[in-house]
């Protein structure tokens, strides 16, 4: 039996009312260089910061594993909102190759973040990706192959210097519209 | 069975313009983050986070509401012991946010945020009190229909939920752009809570029922 389902509305500009109680930066409880960053600005299609967006990253850890058959704490799961100046930073681990524990067979993945996108003005979430420069498994991931070069470039995260923290940075900045649009996918 | 969502670019919801993707969204092969989903357990959450009704010095004004339901995967499953938040305007259509400026009263026993674990039935049940109606700057007189916000996750990244639940026969729903953004008017109804007899209160409490119907394919059994 299969049920109609429940359509999407916008999370409005007041989601952080009902939200802001799991909001938490870090999902990586690992000091120093073990942990990474990953930090970016979101931006509209004048150009203007979104400071009203709740985002919300999900990812293996660094054996590519998911809850429940992860490592007691690891959670796999951060929500951020934007400052007032649109940004985000997030302080996590750098995700393994997702790995398919249950039996699973699907095809071979690179590392990446998945983003969930929240605002005023979207009737449904945006979906993207973080992948990571050099990573050998970029070149087959089923997601990130079917894209021309130039927008696979976007989805691809820059290396940073290497903050205060001894923390590698990575820069992952999200247009929602304009001439380097963020790649969203259709998660459905 | 085409999708109920709304599209990203609706010109009648303003905020849309400069915020929806103007590419096309790229198909997502199924991979195994999508498959999973962050898991929350019961030791995240306080006894009366479900009641908004408490938590201050006396009790919010307004007409105090039961809001329950079921939430299910596209299968028909229950989704069982997942996150439903919910945030709301108070009586007076007032939110308790800094960036709210409508000149209605704040309430200083109302907050408007609760959440809850569904049970093993995939049922949620909030107590709180019915929303206000309240002006927003998308077009002259325009109003927001009486609704709470919610949020909810499934068993897989797919199944992510935020919507909004509304009240039966509130005339503000045939002008409202959010509402009015989905296309498939069926859809929309389902959107629209229904008062219900059996969960309302004696003499304390009406009850809407609001189910609750997450998709994607994670409904799909792993080796289909």
């Amino acid at each position: 039996m299969s049920s109609p389902a429940t359509p999407s509305q916008t999370a409005g500009p007041f989601v952080s009312i009902g939200t802001t109680w799991l909001a938490g930066a870090n999902l990586a409880d690992v000091p120093g260089p073990a942990a990474v960053e990953v930090t970016g600005t979101v931006t509209d299609g004048a150009g203007a910061p979104v400071t009203d967006a709740m985002l919300e990253f999900w990812q293996a850890d660094s054996e590519g594993h998911f809850p429940p058959e992860t490592a007691d704490g690891w959670t796999g799961f951060a929500r951020l909102f934007t400052d007032t100046e649109g940004r985000y930073r997030l302080v996590t681990v750098k995700p393994g190759p997702p790995r398919a524990s249950l039996g699973a067979q699907v095809a071979a993945e690179a590392p990446h973040i998945a983003v969930s996108i929240f605002a005023r003005g979207l009737l449904q979430r945006l979906v993207t990706r973080v992948y990571f420069p050099g990573e050998p498994a970029n070149v087959a991931d089923p997601a990130l192959s079917a894209l021309s070069p130039e927008l696979q470039e976007r989805l691809v995260a820059q290396a940073g210097a290497t903050g205060a923290s001894g923390r590698q940075v990575y820069h992952f900045d999200v247009h929602l519209q304009g001439e380097r649009e963020t790649v969203f996918f259709a998660p459905w | 069975m085409s999708a109920p969502d709304p599209p990203y670019d609706y010109p009648a919801y303003r905020s849309t313009q400069l915020r929806a993707p103007k590419m096309p969204l790229w198909p997502l092969p199924f991979g195994l983050a999508d498959r999973y989903g962050p898991v929350f357990g019961p030791s995240q959450l306080g006894p009366g986070d479900n009641d908004l009704t408490q938590g201050h010095p006396g009790e919010p004004l307004g007409e105090r509401v039961i809001v329950s339901g079921q939430a299910l995967d596209s299968a028909g499953r229950p989704l069982r012991h997942q996150l439903v938040e919910i945030w709301q305007a108070n009586a007076a259509g007032r939110y308790c946010h800094k960036m709210d400026r409508h000149p209605a009263p704040l309430d200083p026993n109302f907050t408007g945020a609760g959440r809850c674990l569904t049970d093993d039935e995939g049922r949620y049940r909030f107590v709180t009190i019915k929303p206000g109606a309240y002006p927003w700057q998308n077009h002259d007189k325009a109003f927001r229909p009486a609704h709470i916000h919610f949020s909810v996750f499934g068993t897989s990244f797919v199944e992510r939920l935020v919507t909004q639940m509304y009240f039966p026969g509130d005339p503000l729903l045939d002008i409202d752009p959010i509402f009015q953004s989905i296309r498939d008017r069926r859809a929309a109804e389902r959107l629209v809570s229904k008062y219900d007899t059996a969960t309302t209160v004696h003499n304390w409490a009406l009850g809407y029922i609001f189910d609750i119907v997450v998709g994607g394919r994670a409904a799909t059994p792993p080796d289909a």
